[in-house]
């Protein structure tokens, strides 16, 4: 019940945000706060139970369109729940970057931003693929209105494009979806929806590949990869801040968790054969990015294509598919969670001080915001995989592992830890080192954290300090799932090869 | 006692976060005392575990701390590993770091940003401990990055000056490359052996790889690779004249007497692998030889105090290279001892200089300084000495050893040899062209200034002048680490070649005296010559490895982010989107309403469609 109760809060919480704006419009905000506070503390109650079957700490199973297989099926396990806590995490640090910057309809907002939350928890908890999609449509929808009425300049545009892309790729995973069930019927002479039955519907064929690249295309969207990454820039240079960091702390986040919860597992033959294909898209996703974002004058746009850049580590760790690959890109997950949502409350709240983007417009704010550029440097250097930070711990064990499947496209992967340290020390340069420039922004405008900014970049610095010094008590979760995941498909593999 | 080796990093590290969480709001008093504190008491606690140590005849300690991570078999710990090497590096690390702190102390007094200074260089110092003492190879990783980190950090210290900011980016990122091909490395150790724990990949390899085997050799070379971008040597070597940008202090600490020597030390404590790639251990020894040439042609053409100061670290490196190159494993950490001494001492009597002259950094706006700025004079004295191997000068016993080391070598051993006499004659040179230009001769400006120095100062300065004069006589407990390699032998070298060792570098230091003190030469008149002119600028230019590497991967990389900053890749979903445009606009303009116009085209169609039919 308890994971019901997760996504019934939040989805009542909205509503009773956009009611309560009516009485004044900052009550929005602290029920929005209220309901994801009440939804942390839940999640942490999970965090003590032991794991009761197949791993699942938690689940909830109820018929729903029997006739058609459909259950209402709810389940957790260590990896659900580390991504929920992150979700979660997160979600109070985007409340917190919308407490200010958000003055208009802000009912409507956090009813917004509270659905998204509800359908990006619901995808992480979802073990039924009708149910999954479902969630997965509920977590777009208000992220489109989040973009397109509270964001900048060229909102519309982005919040078109972002729909496009992710509607597009979710059809392409829903006519799979409808093939995997179709499948199943051949096979067991049933339809079902539930991920556990699918898991052993035989995938071998010849269509499985397309089959299987219906799921990739839709999660590497979200990831998002190369060739399919040019929405991300847009709509985070047009998201509000808190838009932002929900976009790039967990929404990218359920491309990867995809990835490794269905993609991977339904169909490992074609995976293991697609596999080099995937790890040279992560590649060029890690490099090619690393090289866009040196080339941004928008810091926004800046770290959007550092995201994708850090986002091929996790796509190469995933089909690298050993226990270290799987748990560098789980960390990095984590860890790119918190560092790119605090890079973009940084860009944001500098937005927001300064009205620009544009950092030919800044330099030297050292002098003028000491704390601020502290805080930019700690989550630079985080992003640039400096070892004792989370960042560091995930990429290298994705790479330790993709060594292991891959020497060759490891070894040019291995460069994108050389062209993070040349964007994010040159991000440092232009805003923080050299002389002061003010072109043209009132000077006090510029002023330094406030106590609560301090608060919550403090909590996620000592996020990423914990993650990368002690990463055992996020790693103990996530590897009862991984190793499971591992052996299913290492079965099936051995299964499939002892056929003629 | 022992098992409290974690508070040699932790005070520093305590420091740094004290610093840190206060962000500049205690009083300058208060940020010293933490600053030279934390080192002091680091430095105590490793003399006393030292003592300890090696008083208790044991050849090795682990201690554990807790275990970093477990991900399938993969099981690195934050564990430290104490042996004879450690001891040497630990109090190298915490005793002349201590001296440069104390030293800064007074330094930096003046600048607005003192507690920033002092917590860069206590986290400094932790990495560095941290490198030194991790017992496995991704703790020592994480002290690596660490020290580049703080490198960044100080040498844009003032980071109003975007010519500083270039500076450290040049060195991270250089660095960079190599800690990226010594990440490879250990990925594929860990491939190999399944763990990164030193002493089990040393003994494994040993027990597993023949001699000279293909694994041994990428593995040296991948190790390798990361050591030349830290300690500077071909083809890594640019960043350092250029770290010269941060205040004196650092390039005493960082780029002198420590962090640089981290590469000598990963050769040193994974020895092991490059012996069993006896090739790559040659090439070590060349990269060296080669390096310690051209740095040291450099260092006669340049005119600032630091980056005179700078390519001749970048020689001495080179020599200790040549000497792991050659299997001296023990006497490179000796030079690497001694090096620390007489390169912090004359790092900091720069910074005297040029403290006391107002920032000046130009030696030829020098001159006749030897009353004005006594202690400065008795320091860069003593130091070249040393730094020239004059007899009997600690820097003499080391370099010494290592070229003996060199002679005894099979095969090009006498090559390598020739070349490093010849390295040591332009040692001579380069040293006393400094003293002779900044101290002797007439005075060219700056008459008034007065040698600032206090307690705080000055006191480094003497007791890095007694360790630079008399450090050649400590003993370093090293044989028991690099003992189960080939029995020390007797030195069996003539008494000629002695001979020639020691008069090669006082053969340097009087041409240095004929050009720059009498004046019998005279540069001037060998400048006209155009083929020295040419040479001149080509070494002053640093053999113009800058130019290179800007032509070969600076501009390219920047052209190419230039030319595609609005993303090839999204240009073709934009293309998409105008397709679809053009094509709505077609079909929009077929909806005229026209009744007759649509009753004709369904007709066509439907004669089109049926004939189509009908023909299949």
């Amino acid at each position: 019940m308890i994971l019901l109760a997760l996504i019934v809060v939040l989805f009542l919480g909205g509503v009773l945000a956009w009611l309560s704006e009516a009485l004044d419009p900052k009550f929005p905000r602290f029920v929005a706060l209220i309901a994801v506070l009440i939804d942390l503390l839940l999640m942490l109650s999970l965090l003590g139970a032991d794991a009761e079957d197949a791993g699942w700490i938690v689940q909830l199973n109820a018929e729903w369109m029997p006739r058609f297989g459909i259950f209402f099926h709810l389940a957790a396990d260590g990896l659900s729940i580390l991504m929920m806590v992150l979700t979660a995490f997160l979600g109070v640090i985007a409340i917190a970057s919308a407490w200010d910057e958000i003055t208009e309809r802000t009912g409507f907002f956090y009813f917004n931003l509270l659905w998204a939350l509800a359908g990006i928890i619901g995808v992480f908890t979802a073990l039924d693929l009708f149910l999954f999609f479902f969630f997965w449509e509920v977590m777009l929808i208000p992220m489109y209105f989040i973009i397109a009425i509270w964001g900048h300049e060229n909102k519309n545009y982005a919040a078109m494009k972002f729909f496009i892309f992710t509607q597009i790729s979710g059809m392409l995973m829903l006519v799979s979806i409808l093939v995997l069930v179709y499948l199943h019927y051949v096979q067991f002479g049933s339809f079902s929806f539930a991920y556990l039955d699918l898991l052993e519907v035989n995938t071998s064929g010849a269509i499985e590949m397309w089959v299987m690249l219906g799921f990739f295309i839709a999660f590497s969207t979200k990831l998002p990869s190369v060739p399919f990454h040019s929405w991300l820039p847009d709509a985070h240079s047009q998201a509000p801040t808190a838009g932002s960091v929900l976009l790039a702390g967990v929404l990218l986040k359920t491309g990867a968790y995809g990835l490794i919860r269905f993609a991977v597992p339904f169909f490992p033959e074609a995976s293991m054969q697609f596999a080099p294909f995937a790890m040279t898209l992560a590649v060029i996703s890690i490099l090619y990015c690393a090289k866009l974002a040196f080339a941004q004058t928008d810091v926004k746009r800046l770290i959007a294509y550092t995201s994708v850049s850090h986002m091929g580590f996790v796509l190469l760790g995933i089909y690298a598919w050993n226990e270290q690959a799987l748990q560098g890109a789980v960390m990095t997950m984590l860890a790119h969670g918190l560092s790119a949502a605090a890079l973009f409350m940084l860009a944001g709240g500098l937005q927001h001080r300064i009205h620009t983007r544009d950092m030919e417009h800044m330099g030297g704010f050292w002098a003028k915001v000491p704390r601020l550029s502290f805080v930019a440097l700690f989550f630079s250097v985080a992003a640039l995989g400096m070892p004792g930070l989370g960042n560091f711990v995930g990429e290298f064990l994705a790479l330790l592992g993709a060594f292991q499947a891959n020497i060759g496209l490891t070894v040019a992967a291995a460069f994108g830890l050389i062209f993070a340290s040349v964007y994010s020390l040159w991000v440092i340069q232009k805003v923080f080192h050299g002389a002061y420039r003010n072109s043209d922004f009132d000077d006090a405008r510029l002023h330094d954290l406030s106590r609560r900014e301090m608060f919550y970049f403090g909590a996620m610095m000592i996020g990423l300090i914990w993650m990368g010094m002690y990463p055992q008590s996020f790693l103990d979760l996530s590897s009862v799932p991984l190793v499971d995941l591992l052996s299913h498909t290492e079965q099936l593999l051995s299964a499939g090869s002892g056929e003629p | 006692m022992q098992d409290l080796i974690w508070l040699l990093p932790m005070f520093p590290l305590l420091g740094f976060l004290s610093l840190v969480l206060t962000s500049g709001n205690l009083p300058k008093k208060l940020v010293g005392v933490i600053g030279v504190g934390s080192i002091g008491l680091s430095f105590l606690a490793a003399a006393v575990i030292a003592y300890q140590f090696l008083d208790s005849g044991e050849t090795k300690l682990v201690v554990d701390m807790w275990r970093w991570m477990a991900v399938g078999g993969f099981t690195p710990g934050f564990s430290f590993y104490f042996d004879g090497l450690a001891v040497v590096m630990v109090l190298i690390i915490t005793g002349v770091g201590f001296l440069i702190h104390l030293y800064s102390a007074g330094f930096m007094l003046d600048d607005p940003s003192y507690s920033r200074f002092f917590s860069y260089m206590n986290l400094f110092v932790a990495s560095m401990l941290v490198l030194v003492l991790a017992d496995n190879l991704l703790l020592l990783y994480l002290g690596w990055e660490g020290v580049g980190l703080c490198s960044y950090l100080l040498i844009g210290f003032w980071y109003e000056k975007p010519e500083n900011g270039y500076a450290a980016r040049k060195a991270f990122v250089t660095t960079r490359v190599g800690d990226t091909s010594m990440a490879i490395g250990l990925f594929l150790l860990f491939a190999q052996f399944g763990t990164l724990n030193i002493q089990d990949v040393l003994q494994e390899a040993q027990a597993q790889w023949a001699l000279g085997s293909g694994l041994a050799v990428a593995v040296s070379l991948l190790l390798l690779g990361g050591a030349v971008g830290k300690s500077a040597q071909l083809p890594l070597q640019t960043w350092l004249p250029d770290a010269m940008a941060g205040p004196t202090p650092i390039s005493a600490l960082i780029h002198a007497a420590t962090m640089v020597t981290a590469g000598v030390y990963l050769i040193a404590r994974t020895h092991v692998l490059f012996e069993l790639a006896p090739n790559v251990q040659l090439l070590v020894a060349w990269i060296g030889l080669i390096t310690l040439l051209m740095a040291g042609f450099t260092a006669m053409t340049q005119y600032d105090i630091k980056r005179i100061l700078a390519y001749s670290t970048v020689s001495q490196i080179g020599y200790m290279f040549l000497g792991l190159g050659v299997g001296a494993w023990s006497a490179s950490i000796f030079h690497l001892m001694t090096h620390a001494f007489f390169k912090a001492l004359l790092f900091l009597a720069a910074g005297t200089i040029i403290h006391s002259l107002h920032h000046e950094h130009n030696i030829f706006n020098m001159g006749g300084k030897r009353k004005q700025l006594p202690i400065s004079f008795a320091s860069f004295m003593i130091g070249s000495l040393a730094l020239a191997a004059f007899p009997f000068t600690s820097g003499y016993f080391s370099k010494d050893e290592i070229l003996i080391a060199a002679l005894e070598m099979e095969g090009p051993g006498m090559i390598l040899w020739l070349g490093g006499v010849l390295g040591a004659f332009l040692t001579g040179i380069y040293s006393f062209r400094l003293v002779f230009v900044v101290f002797f001769g007439e005075s060219r400006g700056h008459h008034e200034e007065a040698e600032v120095t206090g307690f705080s100062m000055a006191t480094p300065l003497i007791l890095l002048m007694v360790l630079a004069l008399f450090g050649g006589w400590i003993q370093i407990p090293v044989a028991e680490v690099f003992a189960h390699g080939g029995e020390q032998e007797e030195h069996h070298i003539s008494a000629l070649m002695h001979g020639i060792m020691i008069a090669v570098p006082l053969l340097g230091i009087g041409l240095s005296y004929l050009f720059f003190m009498s004046k019998t030469f005279s540069v001037e008149r060998l400048m006209q010559k155009p083929l020295a002119e040419s040479l001149h600028r080509f070494w002053f230019s640093g053999w113009r490895m800058d130019g290179l590497y800007d032509f070969l991967f600076v501009r390219p990389f920047v052209l190419l982010a230039k030319i595609n900053r609005r993303d090839v890749l999204d240009a073709l979903y934009d293309l998409l989107v105008e397709i679809s445009k053009t094509a709505h606009a077609m079909l929009a303009r077929s909806q005229t309403g026209q009744l007759g116009l649509y009753a004709l085209s369904i007709g066509v169609s439907a004669v089109l469609l049926i004939s189509l039919g009908v023909l299949l």
